[in-house]
């Protein structure tokens, strides 16, 4: 299990991390920078992190997959700081002996760290700036 | 007790932690230091939740604190 908030995301390198004998599948999900919200264009998203909670509920999230599914690697890598349009902010992938466990607990990665580590971001447009979700 | 800030709390209070010390009036649980926050900085009133994390860990509004705690306001999470 690799659990990791990091500056910079080389999406490349998690192949070999998931790699693994017994597994014939190998699924990942890569979040990026999109360039439009509400067709306003996005000049960078900013991430910050409460680091020491962030890792603890990632560390959950990772322990609760393999309790979920049969896997035999997960990585949940997020990146913090100011990341460009196309640029990787998040990781992550688990492998699997077949591939629907690793599909599905790839998809409970992402949409349970998106509910509950303490990760913010910013969408920093031409003219303003806004904390993403925080108002209603 | 130290108190982190992130995000747009942080921005609304234009701090990132402070301290209660042993002489002030400390907030006994959750819920009191969010009502303490609210009448302070009504704005934290127009956000879509606010979670408070005591020692890193999610806490309801019941949990009790103490002066060696260290507290995250934590608003709307938007990681991913």
């Amino acid at each position: 299990m690799i659990v990791e908030i990091v500056d910079e995301i080389a999406p490349g390198q998690v192949y070999a991390e998931l790699s693994h004998p017994n597994s014939g599948g190998i699924c990942v999900f890569v979040g990026a920078v999109r360039e439009f919200t509400d067709n306003e264009e996005v000049k960078a998203l900013e991430f910050e992190a409460y680091k020491s909670m962030a890792l603890r509920e990632m560390e959950k999230i990772a322990g609760e997959a393999t309790q979920k599914w049969e896997l035999n690697k997960v990585v949940i890598r997020h990146a913090v700081g100011k990341k460009e349009v196309e640029e990787p902010v998040v990781v992550v992938g688990a492998s699997s002996a077949h591939r629907d466990a690793c599909f599905e607990a790839c998809r409970y990665l992402i949409d349970t760290l998106k509910e509950r580590v303490p990760i913010w971001k910013k969408e920093i447009f031409k003219n303003k700036m806004v904390w993403v979700s925080a108002h209603p | 007790m130290e108190v982190l800030l992130f995000g747009i709390a942080k921005d609304i209070v234009g701090t990132s932690s402070f301290r209660f010390e042993g002489g002030d009036v400390v907030p006994q649980s959750v819920l009191e230091l969010k009502e303490r926050l609210s009448e302070t900085f009504p704005e934290f009133d127009n956000l879509s939740s606010l979670a408070v994390a005591v020692n890193s860990e999610y806490a309801d509004d019941s949990k009790g604190l103490n002066l060696g705690d260290e507290i995250a306001i934590i608003p709307p999470v938007s990681g991913g």
